[in-house]
């Protein structure tokens, strides 16, 4: 079965964050597209050829042309399907401050919720206020660049902020009930109101994993010693 | 555009402050620069860039903004002339996945083979080495990456080879060779002939001087 030029494809895991960005933001576009689900344990001839540098998911296929790294599908699809919702505002100072954002995402926060899973005793302690410095960090920074009390922040509709930081609005509460922490919460009053205004987005709903499914998922990661 | 003031905060050896500087000049814009002093960061700094506390940080119009790739796509977009990113959308992906692979994947791996001893040292130059010769997936029947004329990629990442090069002499460990990479390496020195490129290079011994003290301290802190 050949796929038509024109079709659009997302080879993607059920499981990752960055797969489900991509899947939102086609869906808030509207753009039909097929999704083909990835054993990341034994991937894919197709996976391995469209990704051969970092041979991971999510890749958008498109007119048989792959495009990689989850934020440089969703600036592509942007431009491409340049018709509102637009994922970025027009404005080259605050698109910066969108990126720089969701780039901060991606380079301190993801990769913190690992050791936090991991990690026992006083070392998780650390890793946990570690996360929440930086939780912080994106709370101050946030407040700055966004001042106005939206929904989004891209208004009432949502943007490429809003994506990235809310699928893990979902996450979140997996990854609190399975750490036993509190990485968002009140405490971080203009995150957790706009995490939570995201968890209702019917799309979100229609695309994040289930929360029982995130839980098994999370708990199959951790090393089996019990807790100190 | 008058009263449109740009400032540059840098490091004269500081590689993402010289992707700034390559940008500003290839769009002709008039700046001004304020070197910082790294080991005692001005309240200036802090102020302009708490997040990271780094260089470079462009002020425009009184705002900061931080991160050069950022910084890139932020000139880019506010002065049209000489444009850096190519026009179409899968090409501006390209640019921006090749700009981004260079800093994630093959400048931890450069210098994890220059600051690691023994076998983990082999090892790191192999993955580095297969890293760069990954590049020329870029260079595919192009002069340079932005095809004919130099564009995003080759100002995000043409510091890396001369960078290599500079250690590759106090190492003694060659990285990029004419053999194994010839289109990297052809690329690399049709690169540095562009006088406008030259121009904002920092000066080699200097440049040498100061990268054999920052060697020093990354094989001083990393295991034996």
């Amino acid at each position: 079965m050949e796929d038509k030029p024109s079709e659009v494809v997302l080879f993607g895991s059920w499981y990752s964050p960055y797969t489900s960005r991509v899947a939102l933001a086609l869906k808030l576009k509207g753009i039909p597209f097929k999704y083909v689900e990835e054993n990341l344990s034994n991937k894919s001839e197709l996976l391995l050829k469209y990704n051969p540098t970092h041979k991971k998911v999510p890749v958008l296929l498109h007119n048989g042309m792959p495009i990689c790294e989850s934020l440089i599908i969703l600036e592509y699809i942007d431009e491409v399907w340049n018709h509102a919702p637009k994922l970025l505002p027009e404005d080259p100072y605050q698109r910066a401050r969108v990126r720089f954002w969701a780039n901060y995402t991606d380079q301190k926060i993801m990769p913190a919720s690992y050791p936090i899973l991991l990690l026992k005793g006083e070392e998780k302690q650390k890793a946990i206020e570690d996360m929440e410095e930086m939780q912080r960090v994106l709370e101050e920074g946030i407040k700055q660049d966004f001042p106005e009390q939206f929904s989004f922040f891209n208004g009432n509709t949502m943007g490429l902020l809003d994506i990235v930081m809310g699928v893990n609005s979902y996450n979140y509460k997996a990854f609190h009930e399975v750490t036993n922490s509190e990485i968002i919460g009140p405490k971080n009053p203009k995150i957790f109101m706009w995490v939570n205004a995201m968890k209702e987005h019917p799309l979100m709903k229609d695309t994040l994993p289930p929360h029982d499914k995130v839980v098994a998922m999370l708990k199959s990661m951790i090393a089996p010693t019990p807790d100190v | 555009m008058d009263g449109d003031s740009v400032k540059l905060i840098g490091f004269w050896a500081s590689p993402p402050v010289l992707r700034v500087k390559w940008a500003l000049a290839l769009k002709g814009i008039e700046y001004q620069y304020v070197e910082e002093d790294l080991s005692n960061k001005s309240d200036m700094l802090l102020n302009y860039n708490p997040v990271y506390k780094k260089v470079p940080v462009l002020v425009h119009q009184g705002k900061p903004l931080a991160e050069s790739l950022l910084i890139l796509e932020y000139i880019d977009e506010t002065w049209k002339q000489n444009p850096l990113l190519p026009h179409s959308p899968y090409e501006r992906a390209h640019a921006r996945f090749w700009s981004k692979f260079v800093d994630d994947k093959c400048v931890p791996t450069v210098i994890a083979a220059f600051s690691k001893g023994g076998e983990e040292q082999q090892k790191a130059a192999e993955e580095a080495r297969e890293n760069l010769k990954m590049l020329e997936v870029g260079l595919e029947g192009k002069r340079f990456f932005g095809g004919d004329k130099i564009g995003f990629v080759d100002i995000a990442i043409g510091w890396l080879p001369y960078w290599i090069g500079i250690v590759e002499e106090i190492v003694g460990m060659n990285l990029i060779d004419a053999d194994s990479m010839p289109k990297l390496n052809s690329w690399f020195h049709a690169f540095l002939d562009i006088p406008i490129i030259k121009e904002c290079m920092p000066p080699h011994d200097k440049l040498l001087n100061h990268t054999k003290a920052f060697l020093q301290v990354l094989t001083s802190s990393s295991s034996p």
